[in-house]
């Protein structure tokens, strides 16, 4: 039984993953990884890691995934232009060596010799409980680091991702900036340098900008 | 079911990810083929763990499904900056900071 459930999932998991590779549309590929993830969380089950298949299930396919679909939506899988460069003979060799590379260390090395069906079941093996523990016994400082990573990477997600004022339509324009009322000797280093180019073109259009910026305003005593 | 065929697949699953990396030039679709190397690995590691009686290796798989989190984020935080100032979503025409 366990054996037909193995090459059930396991050929799952190896048709998903080429799934992800040759698939066009992007949207296509996360799918495919969704169906690789959650064959592969059946391989962990039979390896008895519960906890972890469970996490996988959870956190991979339903969270991750989701992202990404998301993301698929708003960037719009654009169709890719095939590739004419080296790397797309290059690249499945390299794979091949390094697959036949792995095959090779596989079957040469003494693992099959040692332990070829594992260590004794021990009853709790890879429970929620087991793992609990050793997370906050023998592996708090990796656990801790892991959460700092986290931390990090949701702050980095929100400032690389955020809306930045100024550069989409509709937003303020630079003039409207410029002339707002502010301290003097205040503002930042853009515009301090895009002033004297903004003005530029504004006395070009206007004829003259003394009307949009107001007395204070640090653009206009540089200018005078 | 002897152990080693899980890393046989674990293996599989390693190069058709690495193969994926150096092919597509999609960075979403890189991103994926990146997530899929890192699935090999824990799939390793959890075998190993399986073979040794421990779960030291479960664990190190979930501290890679954390690092798999993020490195997921942080990427589609660029892909979404890279969208909005509306540059070629292609890794071969992403080569500013090629110097």
């Amino acid at each position: 039984m366990s054996v037909v459930m193995f090459f059930l999932a396991a050929g799952a998991a190896i048709i998903g993953a080429i799934g992800v590779v040759t698939l066009r549309n992007p949207l296509y590929s996360v799918l495919a990884l969704v169906c690789h993830l959650v064959a592969l969380a059946a391989l962990f089950l039979l390896l008895r890691a519960e906890f972890v298949a469970a996490a996988q299930v959870v956190v991979y396919a339903g969270a991750v995934m989701v992202l990404y679909v998301f993301v698929v939506a708003y960037v719009g899988g654009g169709e890719e232009v095939s590739a004419g460069s080296t790397l797309r003979i290059l690249g499945p060799l390299f794979a091949l060596a390094l697959a036949v590379e792995l095959f090779i260390a596989l079957l040469g090395s003494a693992l099959s010799g040692i332990h070829r069906y594992g260590a004794p079941y021990k009853l709790g093996f890879g429970t929620p409980e087991q793992i609990g523990r050793l997370f906050l016994t023998d592996y708090l400082f990796p656990f801790e680091v892991a959460s700092l990573l986290l931390l990090v990477a949701a702050i980095g997600a929100v400032v690389l991702a955020r809306r930045r004022r100024g550069l989409e339509e509709g937003a303020l324009e630079l003039k409207d900036l410029l002339a707002m009322p502010r301290p003097a000797y205040t503002g930042t280093i853009a515009e301090g340098v895009g002033v004297r180019r903004v003005r530029e073109q504004l006395e070009q259009a206007h004829g003259g900008v003394t009307e949009v910026v107001p007395a204070g305003a640090p653009g206009s005593e540089e200018q005078s | 079911m002897a152990l080693d065929w899980y890393l046989a697949v674990s293996a599989l699953i390693f190069c058709i990810g690495a193969g994926g990396v150096l092919v597509r030039r999609n960075p979403l679709v890189v991103l994926l083929c990146l997530e899929l190397m890192l699935n090999a690995a824990n799939l390793a590691l959890i075998t190993f763990a399986r073979m040794h009686g421990g779960e030291a290796g479960q664990i190190f798989a979930l501290i890679v499904m954390v690092v798999a989190a993020c490195e997921v984020t942080v990427g589609l935080g660029l892909l979404v900056a890279i969208s909005r100032r509306n540059l070629p979503i292609d890794v071969d025409k992403l080569h500013e900071l090629n110097g």
